[in-house]
């Protein structure tokens, strides 16, 4: 048992290093290919990661990154693909900085009411699809796109100075009005290099909630056996209906709480420039984290490092695109090479389970001739 | 008991890496290239450019201009920084500080995305000047607020537009639906009206913020334009629409219509000289200038602070005349001439909200 622990184990870290590698082999071949120098651009990100005041953007930006991961992951274990985390963040951040903009409470309570806020909407956002999928069999990914669509919408009206939003003086942004300080989420200072957002702590601490929902309770199994055969599931008592809508009113709430590490910790109102795209970065860093709390914890990591690593490329006369070429070529070595390892594993277990059996069979045969 | 391993991993390495943010050296950024470009003894300048970056034929390119022409007539040494799509404050704020640190001066955002970042830039680094394009909400003593009355310019192009037009339908095409593109199609609109009352315009917008790809995408330029002039009928299209614009310029001109460019004199774009003969007029905003002077006053020891306006009256908008038909149209010419006036003698007050 313990040998058969091992090798998965193994398996399971060749997956995502057989992807990096190539991700980046490629990556080197497409810079060659262009006659750009291949190793100086990966070289200055390295160094680039070595700075203090980058290494707290590439954490507090992991931090948002795996909020939006864990959404798409629980999706994924139930095999419902969640695409619309992006709008579920963004609508839930916005409401929720109307919300807290417009309450002022004592410190904790109006930091809970703005975090309370945001996991409603985006589990209001995402339960639609949720409700669509399990009353009329609409597939989630259709409606969870043409919900990212009209989120985009719906934000761009609410936040019209005529109905919510505020538009400052002499300023061409449109804001949601600033949170009081009450509502501003407690930071780890690191003096000039920046600040590290309270909430990230928050958001890598849910990923051992995460962790203990899905593997030590009822629900977690509930809702892994539906992800792997729906039918053995109802089979087993399990409401499939009941199981989808709850595992998207939850995604969407974990969207929903993508938002509060920039919301609660930087900008504290909601703005036309709020980061935008963070719930399609998750899909990539849960695929990558193969929807494990660790695995998803190192990718928002590898993720958030390009990013932020490569955004100073320009200004050592390389494009900073390179980064957005290494994590699309990251997704497509993601897919194969977890095909590629899931065929040999299976492979390699046919094997094994062969030759267990043969063994099995011999020292029956032995045990027959002793009798 | 191995599921608790696994759980103390995680803890044991995101602690480990949250410290080894905190504690490991305390290099930063900026320390690295901080020295060359003062040992040099050569001052330099830098511009952190708003989505899209350079080459975007529009606003962020009209920047580089002004850099580029301080480069060459101050001498000074410049520096430029790109946006990541969808990134959010702290980098503009990380973008910014390494940019002061490493001693330029001014440093100057591109763009009212800049503004929450330079609030908190601006006070931890008092002599160096911060200028900031498009906004007055941040202030200080070394802030430099460098805005354009675009209401001003479009009022001409409307004033243009309604002269031009045949059938008495114009159309707007703005970018994203914005403050800032409001304020464009407010005074286009205000300008039609003025000179022909019962002229008709169709406005219409290529997306809705979060989405910027309305100043990006020339395909979705394109597409607005063609249904404004098959099925509204339109016969001049004004696009306030950065490198969106561009596709509207190719649609009126296939259709042998009357374009209105923007931000740069569009007629001598090297990528737009395909369609140029359609290309009416452009408003103009004169960026680079802005951008220009005050890398020039912070040259010259007197650092500009506080709001600089450019306005119709300092050339800062205005309307390009560079197409020799738009020449030809001596009563348009006359017509346009006559509300620049009636603008700075401030006769007419154009409208910066629809």
């Amino acid at each position: 048992m313990k040998t058969f622990d091992k090798d998965r184990l193994m398996l399971a870290i060749a997956g995502p290093l057989l992807a990096l590698v190539s991700a980046f082999v490629l990556t080197m071949i497409v810079l060659a290919a262009t006659g750009i120098n291949p190793i100086e651009p990966l070289r200055i990100m390295v160094e680039n990661g070595g700075y203090e005041d980058i290494q707290v953007l590439i954490v507090n930006q992991a931090g948002t990154y795996y909020l939006a991961a864990l959404a798409v992951a629980i999706g994924f274990r139930m095999n419902l693909f969640n695409i619309g985390v992006d709008g579920q963040y963004r609508l839930a951040a916005m409401i929720s900085a109307v919300v807290g903009g417009a309450i002022a409470l004592p410190g904790p309570l109006h930091i809970l009411l703005i975090v309370l806020v945001a996991m409603l909407t985006g589990a209001f956002w995402a339960g639609i699809a949720g409700v669509l999928k399990a009353k009329r069999g609409v597939s989630e990914v259709v409606s969870t796109i043409m919900l990212n669509a009209i989120a985009t919408s719906l934000i761009a009206w609410l936040i019209l100075p005529k109905n919510l939003g505020v538009q400052v003086e002499g300023s061409n942004d449109l804001t949601t009005g600033e949170i009081a300080e009450s509502g501003w989420f407690p930071a780890l200072s690191l003096g000039d290099s920046g600040e590290i957002y309270g909430f990230t702590f928050i958001a890598f601490a849910l990923g051992i909630v995460y962790w203990f929902v899905l593997n030590r309770t009822r629900f977690g199994f509930d809702l892994r056996a539906s992800g792997a055969s729906e039918t053995a599931a109802a089979a087993s008592g399990v409401d499939s209906k009941k199981m989808i809508i709850t595992a998207m009113l939850i995604s969407g709430a974990v969207a929903g709480l993508s938002g509060m590490p920039v919301l609660l910790g930087e900008s504290h109102t909601y703005t036309l420039v709020f980061p935008v795209g963070v719930g399609f970065t998750g899909i990539t860093i849960a695929l990558l984290g193969r929807n494990s709390p660790v695995g998803i914890f190192f990718a928002a990591l590898l993720m958030a490092f390009i990013d932020k690593a490569s955004a100073g490329l320009d200004t050592a006369g390389y494009a900073k695109e390179i980064g957005t070429i290494m994590k699309g070529l990251i997704v497509i070595a993601v897919v194969v090479s977890y095909e590629l390892i899931r065929r040999y594993g299976i492979r390699r277990q046919q094997q094994k389970v062969g030759e267990e059996l043969a063994a099995g069979h011999a020292m029956k045969t032995e045990k027959e001739v002793a009798a | 008991m191995r599921r608790i391993t696994r759980i103390a991993t995680v803890g044991i390495a995101s602690a480990a890496l949250a410290l080894s943010a905190t504690a490991c050296g305390g290099k930063k950024s900026s320390d690295a290239a901080a020295s060359p470009s003062e040992s040099g003894g050569q001052k330099s300048a830098a511009i952190a450019y708003d989505i899209g970056g350079r080459g975007d034929q529009s606003f962020n390119d009209a920047a580089y201009a002004g850099l580029k022409k301080a480069e060459t007539e101050l001498k000074i040494k410049g520096a430029e920084a790109e946006p990541t799509d969808g990134e959010g404050e702290a980098d503009k704020v990380q973008r910014l500080t390494e940019l002061a640190r490493k001693g330029n001066n001014p440093v100057i955002g591109v763009g009212f995305a800049y503004a929450p970042a330079i609030k908190k830039v601006a006070p931890k680094f008092p002599n160096t000047t911060f200028g900031i394009i498009d906004d007055t909400s941040v202030t200080g003593p070394n802030v430099a607020n460098m805005v354009f009355n675009e209401e001003q310019g479009s009022y001409l192009a409307g004033v243009a537009a309604a002269k031009a037009s045949k059938t008495g339908t114009v159309g707007f095409i703005g970018g994203v639906e914005v403050p800032l593109i409001k304020k464009f199609e407010a005074g286009f609109t205000q300008g039609v009206k003025d000179t022909n009352p019962n002229a008709k315009v169709l406005s219409t917008y290529l997306t809705q913020p979060p989405n910027f790809d309305g100043f990006a995408k020339p395909d979705l330029g394109k597409a607005a334009a063609q249904g404004q002039l098959d099925a509204g009928g339109a016969d001049v299209i004004y696009a306030a629409a950065g490198l969106a614009g561009s596709g509207a310029i190719e649609a009126a001109s296939a259709k042998g219509k009357w374009a209105i460019g923007v931000d740069s004199d569009q007629y001598n774009q090297a990528g737009l000289a395909k369609y140029k003969d359609s290309i009416l007029t452009s408003v103009t905003k004169d960026v680079s200038d802005s951008v220009f002077n005050l890398i020039k006053s912070v040259e010259d020891g007197k650092p500009t602070t506080g709001e600089i306006r450019y306005g119709l009256d300092k050339d800062g908008v205005g309307l390009a005349d560079s197409n020799p038909k738009y020449k030809e149209m001596t009563d348009l010419v006359a017509a346009v001439e006559k509300a620049k006036a009636d603008i700075i003698a401030k006769k007419i007050t154009v409208k910066t909200a629809p």
